[in-house]
């Protein structure tokens, strides 16, 4: 009987809890209006604010884009914001994969994601890109999000690409190309490892191969070097993202 | 100054303008005459602009479009985009002042300028002090925002803080909490955006917004579906899915923990995941191993397919061509031929001719 009488009021005390939270959720869902009446704009004009405010919302353990359902989607509008975002980032990797392989600079993504927005959309920041993209990763999709110096390569395809990779991406990325003789004496590997990993990116079409080059081959990477060109996408391109 | 559709180019020492229809059109100024720079935000009718206030032109100054101009300052006018990127760069460039420690090929007059600048800095004064009016409205404003975000924030944190005291109840009293309240409890997860404390997923499937989205999916997709073979990527779902919404969009997370919920619910698709990790949507009546067999049949007829060729050929995207090629690989049906050239699927010979 004891027992029972622990159990019933064990339940009770989690109602009474799972009562107050709805409360508390009702109380602070007419602050979050408030807010939003007040400064929905400032989110969506100002890059800085919004990096303040994804900052904040991290650092309480709090994702305001996990739903489009969730309060701070629904009242500050900032879910749309990034869902389409996602949807324009996807168009444009599928688009110019078969240049590049499937990755791209945050740079180019950024200038071609502008082109496709339109001339009266929302101007978006390169930190917008980024959360977009982390955002997508859920899909099974193989975006991905490799440092390299100074900026990022974006990886929009389900290839393998561990740390001898990514090593040998950031190498490249000073001039838009690497040999198997630079790797043997920034990274001090043996030619086989270098050559392996070159050859991985060769098959995916990451890499291109100029054996014409003097000295000896070199490996370029198209990512690379499609920004100082930074050419339209194609109608068949387009097409080609539009599934 | 009716300079319209044009590529503006930043260097450490000079900001370019170029003609984009006349590229022999092109002009420059140096980094050096710059004062200060500011934004005006986009409105109705108007773009985005930043306003690049100038030191007058020194007396040897080479030549430009024009000789004198009443204005001290010019306007740039982002007619479509990167306003924002730009302002950050050029704010950067006009801080770090390269210019003063990097020679460059041409002759860059900057020590003359110093006395002229200094007579006629009265001018300036004037607009330095009305931005800097400006910049403290805007930043009375932007530290409001911050004020109020800071103060929502706490509240928000309480929220976090209670949710983890309930989810150690649940946790103690496991199976004395009715789905009923779990489910509540799950649904008060995803309003705030709070992870799951107890399965550390951001609240996993059972929420009845995602049971009423995998429904709604289900009627949605069963035509496209129809139309590509009975399968597609789960990214190709979500694009498909937000441009026909145009608002209310669903989150990548949102897509997931409505199709994980497709099979439970009896729903005539189900989601599938690749060994690759690749997600996709198949109809219930569609058998991708029996798919595979007429892939086969196909790779036969031409000797040998990589995913690029096979996609081309049968219609598909190549992401999924090549998900059932190496199924196909799987399964025993194809060999491959992995070079600098691509992979290449080839019928498996070993297993037919033994």
């Amino acid at each position: 009987l004891l027992q029972a009488k622990y159990k019933e009021r064990g339940t009770v005390l989690a109602e009474d809890q799972l009562a107050q939270m709805s409360k508390q959720l009702d109380m602070f869902k007419t602050n979050l209006e408030e807010f939003a009446s007040k400064h929905k704009q400032e989110i969506r004009k100002n890059p800085e604010f919004r990096v303040q405010f994804q900052d904040m919302c991290a650092t309480i353990g709090v994702d305001p884009l996990a739903s489009g359902k969730g309060f701070w989607s629904e009242m500050l509008g900032v879910g749309d914001f990034y869902y389409e975002l996602g949807v324009q980032i996807i168009e444009v990797c599928l688009a110019l994969k078969h240049r590049n392989g499937g990755l791209i600079t945050l740079e180019e993504l950024h200038q071609q994601v502008l082109k496709g927005r339109g001339k009266f959309a929302q101007d978006v920041s390169q930190d917008d890109l980024l959360r977009a993209i982390k955002k997508l990763k859920v899909l099974g999709n193989g975006f991905g999000i490799i440092p390299v110096g100074g900026t990022y390569l974006i990886q929009s395809v389900p290839a393998e690409l561990n740390m001898d990779h990514t090593v040998v991406l950031q190498l490249a990325e000073k001039k838009g190309y690497v040999t198997v003789s630079e790797i043997r004496s920034s990274l001090k590997w043996e030619p086989e490892r270098a050559k392996q990993v070159l050859e991985h990116l060769l098959k995916e079409g990451m890499a291109w191969l100029d054996m014409q080059a003097a000295g000896e081959p070199q490996y370029w990477l198209p990512a690379l070097f499609t920004e100082l060109y930074s050419q339209e996408i194609t109608p068949e391109e387009a097409k080609e993202a539009i599934p | 100054v009716k300079f319209d559709s044009g590529v503006l180019l930043l260097s450490t020492h000079r900001l370019i303008w170029r003609d984009q229809k006349n590229h022999e059109c092109c002009i420059a100024i140096p980094l050096s005459q710059v004062v200060f720079i500011e934004e005006q935000a986009a409105g109705i009718g108007k773009s985005a602009k930043i306003v690049v206030h100038l030191h007058p032109a020194s007396s040897n100054k080479e030549p430009g479009p024009f000789q004198s101009s009443k204005y001290s300052y010019i306007k740039l006018s982002f007619k479509e985009h990167g306003q924002i990127e730009f302002y950050r760069r050029l704010s950067e460039e006009i801080t770090q002042r390269r210019w003063e420690s990097m020679p460059t090929g041409q002759t860059i007059q900057v020590n003359k300028d110093q006395q002229a600048g200094r007579i006629r800095a009265v001018g300036i004064v004037g607009i330095e002090r009305k931005l800097e009016e400006k910049r403290k409205e805007t930043d009375k404003n932007i530290s409001e925002a911050f004020e109020d975000l800071s103060k929502l924030m706490e509240k928000a944190k309480e929220m976090v803080e209670l949710s983890k005291s309930i989810a150690n109840k649940i946790k103690e009293k496991q199976g004395d909490i009715t789905e009923d309240e779990t489910i509540r409890f799950k649904s008060y997860l995803l309003s705030m955006g709070i992870a799951n404390p107890v399965t550390r997923e951001t609240y996993g499937s059972g929420t009845h917004y995602h049971m009423q989205l995998a429904k709604q999916l289900a009627g949605i997709l069963q035509i496209p579906l129809e139309e590509r073979g009975g399968i597609m990527s789960l990214t190709e779902v979500y694009c498909l899915v937000n441009r026909a919404r145009g608002l209310e969009l669903l989150s990548p997370e949102d897509l997931v923990n409505a199709c994980k919920m497709l099979e439970s619910l009896k729903l005539p698709l189900r989601l599938r995941i690749f060994d690759s990790g690749v997600m996709v949507i198949e109809l219930q009546s569609h058998n991708e191993e029996e798919m595979v067999a007429s892939a086969l049949e196909t790779v036969s007829e031409k000797g040998s397919l990589t995913a690029d060729e096979f996609a081309k050929l049968v219609g598909m995207s190549v992401l999924l061509a090549k998900e059932r090629l190496l199924l196909a690989e799987k399964m025993g049906h194809l060999c491959r031929d992995d070079s600098v050239e691509g992979l290449r699927f080839y019928p498996n010979l070993f297993l037919t001719q033994s």
